[in-house]
């Protein structure tokens, strides 16, 4: 079997870093899109996204648990993906309210960004103690279905390598779905009306006011929008790994990373900037001996681990990168600012 | 009238909510609130020189708290010799390669002019500094933590007094600060907020996984006190006898010696507790008093001054020759200085050392709440905040669950609604807290206390 170490060390290295990177990669691109919307158009950084994720998640596993109760399920799809659109919608429905109660007032007195910052630390508190309240603080996973794609043992027994591929059936979901989300969003922003007066308002309020454009309509989509795209990342990030609301918290760390250094206020550098600090993370935190010693002469073999950073450490990878771009590039990769 | 009277007011209401605890609860809870609540009120005021002195957002307390505490377990544990004859070298060589890779970085960034060399240089730096930590370190924290791991397993500490680490804790967390603001401070002021949150995540994850040196999650224990412990004062005869005079006349009413002495081993008992509160409270005012009167001559001093005007106005400071930068940098390492402080009292207080327990929620945003509802660039606001909300954020949970109680009366014991619900109970201080933070917003924006505009005329 000599002859194929290459195609095993690579199979090792797509099993444990491509394919989970592009997933989670997927996950805080949509994550950090949010973000991304709510400072171009809204001009604040929202420290409540996460537990906006973590609320939308929370209706979806809530609506899966109606339609188990029910009988309804999706087959070998998680019954989670029924739920999506109505925890979706719901979401979208909470995000304008709590901008008709809370943001609304401070845009009419035209406050300064920072205090929209502090005031999103207060709706972060109320998010977090209603998912606590009704769902509360423990780990749970909602996924039913069918598990992988491609088991690792039927890999093997297909193929004839000792290497293994197993690829789970979240694993896809996440980047289908997100690819979709992500094509239908550009798309949105970049040839619908509304998306232009999107856009247009982003770049320059006054002048866009001056257009005719509706600043509260253009503030109501916006905020439809996240609330979607923070459910959809929520719920994915929950079907690959597990919902703990403290977890989703802990996100708004890689998601700000990721905005930033594609560039706050460009959707595109979000999804870049996703992709980029996933990779990162997982590359940085995977122990590459096994790969090495497919590829090196056996009297080369590595002795340690060839691990660069313990995955304990995987929040200094993400502030390590953002302190690098920002240090080298301050915009981001992409020019960010406006829509 | 109340305009004027405003402090006063929001003072006495606070001590009154204390005395209610005293009364209705027990005096050794009520202390233990107030010891917590000056903590508390020092962690405010560290960012209320931060946001209300220089409009600085600083989201990353929790860190410099942290720090605080590793410092005070560094300066007050028992040195553990044998730990430091197998590993200590490695450690200070390890030490050494970090401080020459950051002499030799400086040096490169600021002498060479080349952007490509100045990068390449670094990144060469770097992989030098790797390769000699992956020599040296790793080999001796394995060592260092095989040394007795269910006991110690770390280096140990200095074995001073654990006094000394307030002091000590202001440096560590004034050097930190330093390092952040030197790379954060110039950008914009969201990514100053997202850089500290990340930091203190950072901070915290070395304390959790760097066994070497805190433990980790094994936590230190049996911190040395500042203060005499409860079994001691409870066996020495003066302590007795001044309980005894205290409560004469509850002595005297009783007639038998048994039940004399029952009732008396009882207020020993009671009294110690109390007792070594206060001391703790002793020490901490003093601390809270020297931090105020400084904070309060820096904020009328020229520097003071200073710093308003730049919070208030950019540009035009910026046009009358004050560097910016250099100010919000000052003024962010003296702020995080104070945090630390704070950090090393909590620890001191509480008698160990446990990484687990950092919440950014509960040391960050908490703070923050403090900071905003007491008013911001107001001293005696955020001390009145500390205190307010602090003692919020204890009682929160009681009230809420008897109002949870209260709203589910009518319903069956047993129900399972209600019983979700009570449980759920602890998790309303978190929305307590939010509500606070949003109703002050709206309709109290500069705070309970505002800040005072002094104008010239």
């Amino acid at each position: 079997m000599e002859n194929y170490d290459l195609l095993n060390a690579i199979i090792l290295l797509a099993n444990f870093v491509i394919v989970p990177a592009l997933s989670y990669g997927s996950q805080l691109a949509l994550a950090a899109l949010g973000i991304t919307l709510v400072y171009a158009v809204l001009r604040f950084s929202n420290f409540a996204h996460g537990d906006l994720m973590a609320f939308g998640t929370m209706i979806a596993i809530l609506i899966t648990w109606l339609f188990q109760s029910w009988g309804l399920t999706a087959g070998v799809l998680p019954t989670a993906l029924i739920a999506l659109p109505f925890a979706m919608a719901l979401t979208a429905g909470f995000c304008l309210l709590t901008d008709r109660v809370i943001y609304k007032f401070y845009r009419e007195q035209k406050s300064q960004p920072v205090v929209f910052m502090i005031v999103s630390v207060g709706v972060m508190f109320i998010m977090n103690a209603i998912v606590r309240f009704i769902i509360g603080p423990k780990d749970r996973t909602f996924f039913d279905g069918e598990k992988f794609i491609i088991k690792a043992v039927e890999f093997k027994s297909y193929t004839g390598l000792p290497e293994g591929l197993s690829i789970k059936s979240t694993q896809v979901l996440t980047i289908v779905i997100a690819l979709i989300t992500m094509m239908m969003l550009f798309y949105f922003l970049q040839k619908t009306k509304m998306g232009k007066s999107m856009r247009a308002y982003s770049n320059n309020e006054d002048l866009a006011l001056l257009s005719g454009i509706n600043p509260d309509r253009v503030v109501m989509i916006t905020w439809i929008i996240v609330g979607m795209l923070a459910t959809i990342a929520g719920v994915l990030y929950g079907l690959d790994k597990s919902f703990k609301p403290f977890t989703y918290f802990q996100l708004l760390l890689p998601m700000f990373a990721a905005a930033i250094v594609g560039g706050i206020g460009n959707p595109l550098g979000a999804v870049a900037g996703g992709y980029i600090i996933a990779f990162s993370e997982v590359m940085l935190t995977y122990a590459y001996k096994k790969f090495f010693m497919y590829l090196l002469p056996t009297n080369l073999e590595p002795s340690g681990l060839m691990q660069f950073l313990s995955t304990d450490y995987k929040f200094a990878i993400s502030f390590i990168i953002l302190v690098i771009v920002l240090i080298i590039r301050p915009t981001g990769i992409f020019r960010g600012k406006t829509l | 009238m109340i305009q004027r009277y405003r402090t006063h007011l929001a003072f006495s209401f606070m001590a009154l909510l204390l005395i209610i605890v005293g009364i209705g609860q027990s005096w050794s809870v009520s202390i233990g609130i107030f010891n917590l609540c000056i903590i508390s009120a020092i962690m405010a005021m560290g960012v209320n020189l931060q946001w209300g002195y220089a409009g600085l957002f600083n989201a990353g307390v929790m860190g410099f708290t942290a720090l605080g505490g590793l410092v005070a377990v560094l300066i007050s544990h028992q040195p553990i010799y044998e730990a430091w004859s197998v590993g200590g070298t490695g450690i200070l060589i390890s030490l050494l390669i970090v401080i020459v890779a950051s002499f030799f970085i400086f040096y490169v960034s600021k002498n060479i002019k080349s952007v490509f060399k100045k990068r390449f240089f670094i990144v060469f730096i770097i992989l030098l500094a790797a390769i000699g930590l992956s020599k040296f370190y790793g080999p001796s924290i394995d060592l260092i933590e095989d040394i007795n791991p269910a006991k110690t397993g770390f280096l140990g500490g200095l074995g001073m007094p654990i006094v000394f680490s307030w002091i000590a804790a202001a440096f560590a967390a004034a050097l930190l600060a330093w390092i952040i603001g030197k790379v954060t401070l110039g950008l914009r002021s969201d990514y100053l907020a997202i850089a500290t949150l990340g930091i203190s995540e950072i901070v915290i994850a070395v304390l959790k996984h760097e066994d070497w040196l805190s433990r980790g999650v094994k936590n230190v224990t049996g911190l040395p006190r500042p203060v005499p412990y409860e079994i001691r004062l409870q066996e020495s005869e003066w302590f007795i006898n001044i309980i005894e005079w205290l409560n004469s006349s509850r002595l005297s009413a009783i007639e038998t010696v048994s039940g004399k002495q029952d009732l008396l081993n009882k207020l020993v008992i009671e009294g110690s507790s109390i007792y070594v509160k206060l001391c703790y409270a002793g020490l901490f005012i003093s601390v809270l008093v020297i931090l105020f009167f400084l904070s309060q001559l820096a904020l009328n001093s020229p520097w003071g001054r200073m710093l308003r005007a730049i919070r208030d106005n950019e540009v035009a400071a910026s046009a009358m020759g004050k560097n910016i930068v250099g100010q919000h940098l000052q003024v962010f390492i003296l702020g995080s200085a104070i945090i630390g402080i704070a950090g090393a009292m909590l620890t001191t207080l509480d008698g160990q050392f446990t990484p687990g327990t950092y919440q950014p929620l509960r040391f960050t945003f908490i703070i923050w709440v403090m900071v905003i509802v007491g008013g911001s660039g107001n001293n005696l606001g955020s001390i009145f905040g500390g205190f307010f909300i602090w003692f919020m954020w204890i009682e929160a949970e009681p009230i809420s669950i008897a109002f949870i109680s209260l709203v589910t009366s009518g319903m069956d014991y047993g129900d399972p609604i209600r019983m979700h619900l009570i449980a759920s109970a602890p998790h309303m201080r978190l929305f307590i807290m939010g509500a606070i933070l949003l109703i002050t917003l709206r309709f109290m924006p500069r705070g309970v206390i505002p800040e005072k505009v002094v104008r010239p005329s």
